[in-house]
């Protein structure tokens, strides 16, 4: 593998790494504040792409507005969803969990198939980022790709910082250490659980969208995902963000290299990965209280 | 004496039931009670780790899939294998697997428990999908079933419908009657004990983890059983028998069955199989029959929230809800 060939490995691990941080993300708060294992998640991922192909023609094409009314549409949908279903979910036994979000898969994935269809689709890149930069003497990379990089940072900055910085961020952390005692400090959990929810939903549909240009959009794209960040969650510590965001870019970065070096083995790469790390340390590298 | 006649006889009418069945119907209904009862005994191994030891694997299907892929693998190309090596070599490569991720698995707890067995079955998923070993995602075929061969002559044809229904019959009941022994044993009893508090198990002086190991084998090498009986009735299989959504379905037909009770596993195979059934049925769905994933997760939503001990736990939370009824009558 010569220099510049690498250096596109590495950005293309970045920005996979990267991508699974902004849905892992979600799954990881949504688990480690509400205590719910939501299998649902990969199927935000998977109808922020669609939503990224069917609002397309709506907003004519422009890509920043279509991204702002999904938002808003995935905000308003998290909300309703924890309202409607997994307000149910709180004090049942995982098991449950696992089964009612097993069962909202095969209602998205199916409402998916009746409202669009089950082709194939692709969603074209925005014209002022469909340039390519010069990489060595015959390498392009495409400036796209570059971009998704750049906001998905820009999201990780600016979720750390209101985790980190502000009192919705010091309610989330006290929620993932002890959730009955931020109830019992007069902390209105109904409405941080709601908030985490629509959010965590949020980031996944925001990742599906602008994922949608380089992936294309198709049946399954969802349940992919869900599995790779899954072994995220596993590996950075349910609950935690921090370990999440490691954890996600040192996935990008085994399955990015696994298929370049092992084509092969390639789907394994990334169990083996999680498999080390539990046999290091059981429960992750930065397990949350 | 009288007790436990009460509490055969039902479970005794449900296996006359069974052995009749093949008298009254030929065809689409014995193959599909066939496939059912093969369901139920991969049902019956979950069980064992979900309902008895209090394990929630979401990996399941890959013990199912490892035994079916390892049928059609090992029998020989151009003849039929035997069933006396067949099917102890498939169900060994499932509890052989099932014996490597265990310890691996079982080092975590809880929620980590969930998401590394279904890790580890994405593994076993990704090997026959991805390789050419099992054919990719086209699968495999298994040219000739095996035989049944007892001192030079064939006892059973498996390749019959009728016959082929006994077998699966009659692994399903030896499954049953071997759990029940087997929960009802001090193994069992000890299995029981971790499920409800395995901290006071360890204090109490057993050492909980080569239970919980044997019992993570022993539902794989279960699950294995099933999955050699679905490749013998198929002569197919594909990557999909190791997916992440049968594993789902399985889990989904103990807690729609009910949790803690084997007879709640089988029960929970038939319904979940029934209802699949029901909403592919295009004289009663129109065209809308194709969409039956919308009417199941539907359906399995609203168990969930109404039903969380399962069918079998039914007659329960109807007296349940009589007596409270009663209660506030005497009360007013």
């Amino acid at each position: 593998m010569d220099l510049p060939t690498f250096l596109v490995q590495c950005l293309n691990a970045l920005q996979y790494g990267l991508l699974l941080f902004l849905v892992a993300s979600g799954l990881t708060l949504i688990f480690g504040i509400m205590g719910v294992i939501n299998l649902a998640h990969g199927s935000f991922y998977m109808i922020g792409a669609y939503l990224a192909f069917s609002l397309a023609p709506v907003f004519g094409g422009n890509f920043a507005t279509t991204l702002a009314a999904g938002l808003v549409l995935a905000v308003i949908f998290g909300y309703l969803l924890e309202w409607l279903f997994v307000s149910y979910l709180y004090e049942r036994d995982h098991l449950q969990q696992v089964l009612m979000t097993y069962g909202l898969i095969l209602v998205f994935e199916e409402l998916r198939s009746i409202l669009v269809d089950n082709d194939v689709h692709g969603v074209p890149v925005p014209a002022w980022l469909s340039g390519s930069v010069q990489l060595g003497d015959l390498m392009q990379y495409p400036v796209y790709r570059l971009a998704i990089s750049a906001v998905c940072l820009a999201v990780a900055a600016g979720l750390y910082f209101v985790i980190a910085r502000t009192r919705l961020g010091m309610m989330i952390r006290a929620g993932s250490s002890n959730r009955e005692m931020v109830q019992s400090l007069g902390i209105n959990i109904k409405f941080l659980y709601r908030v985490v929810f629509a959010a965590g939903v949020a980031l996944a549909v925001f990742a599906g969208m602008i994922a949608a240009p380089v992936s294309s959009v198709y049946p399954g794209m969802g349940a992919q995902v869900l599995i790779v960040c899954f072994v995220v969650v596993v590996i950075g510590g349910i609950g935690s963000v921090r370990g999440a965001f490691l954890a996600a870019l040192l996935v990008g970065i085994v399955d990015t290299f696994g298929k370049v070096l092992f084509p092969q083995a390639a789907g394994i790469a990334v169990y083996l990965l999680m498999a080390a790390i539990l046999l290091w340390k059981p429960e992750g590298l930065f397990r949350q209280g | 004496m009288i007790a436990a006649a009460r509490r055969l006889s039902l479970p005794l009418i449900v296996v006359g039931l069974l052995l009749l069945f093949p008298l009254a119907t030929t065809g689409f209904y014995l193959e599909f009670t066939s496939k059912v009862m093969i369901l139920a005994i991969f049902a019956l191994s979950l069980e064992l780790l979900v309902g008895a030891t209090g394990l929630v694997s979401l990996g399941h299907a890959a013990f199912f899939g490892i035994a079916a892929y390892a049928t059609v693998l090992l029998s020989p190309k151009y003849g039929a294998a035997g069933v006396f090596w067949i099917l102890p070599a498939a169900v060994a490569c499932s509890a052989l697997y099932a014996f490597c991720v265990g310890v691996l698995a079982l080092r975590t707890k809880g929620v980590y428990f969930i998401m590394v067995t279904l890790a580890f079955a994405q593994m076993a998923y990704y090997v026959f999908h991805d390789t050419p070993l099992g054919g990719g995602t086209d699968g495999i075929y298994l040219n000739l079933k095996p035989e049944v061969m007892l001192f030079g002559a064939r006892i059973v044809d498996l390749g019959k419908p009728v016959a082929f229904y006994y077998v699966v019959l009659a692994c399903l009941v030896l499954v049953f009657l071997f759990l029940a022994v087997l929960l009802d044993s001090r193994f069992g009893r000890v299995l029981a004990g971790i499920k409800s508090n395995e901290q006071r198990m360890r204090a109490a002086g057993f050492a909980t983890f080569p239970y919980k190991w044997a019992a993570f084998t022993l539902a794989g090498a279960l699950a294995g059983l099933a999955g050699f009986l679905v490749a013998v009735k198929d002569g197919f299989v594909n990557p999909e028998m190791l997916s992440w959504h049968e594993s789902g379905a399985v889990l989904l037909m103990l807690i729609l069955g009910g949790m803690g009770r084997l007879s709640g596993a089988v029960l929970g195979a038939f319904a979940f199989a029934l209802l699949q059934l029901f909403f592919q049925w295009d004289v009663a769905f129109g065209s809308f029959a194709k969409h039956w994933p919308l009417m199941l997760g539907g359906t399995i939503i609203l168990c969930v929230a109404f039903m969380p001990n399962g069918l079998i736990g039914l007659p329960g939370q109807w007296r349940a809800w009589r007596a409270r009824k009663a209660a506030e009558a005497a009360r007013v």
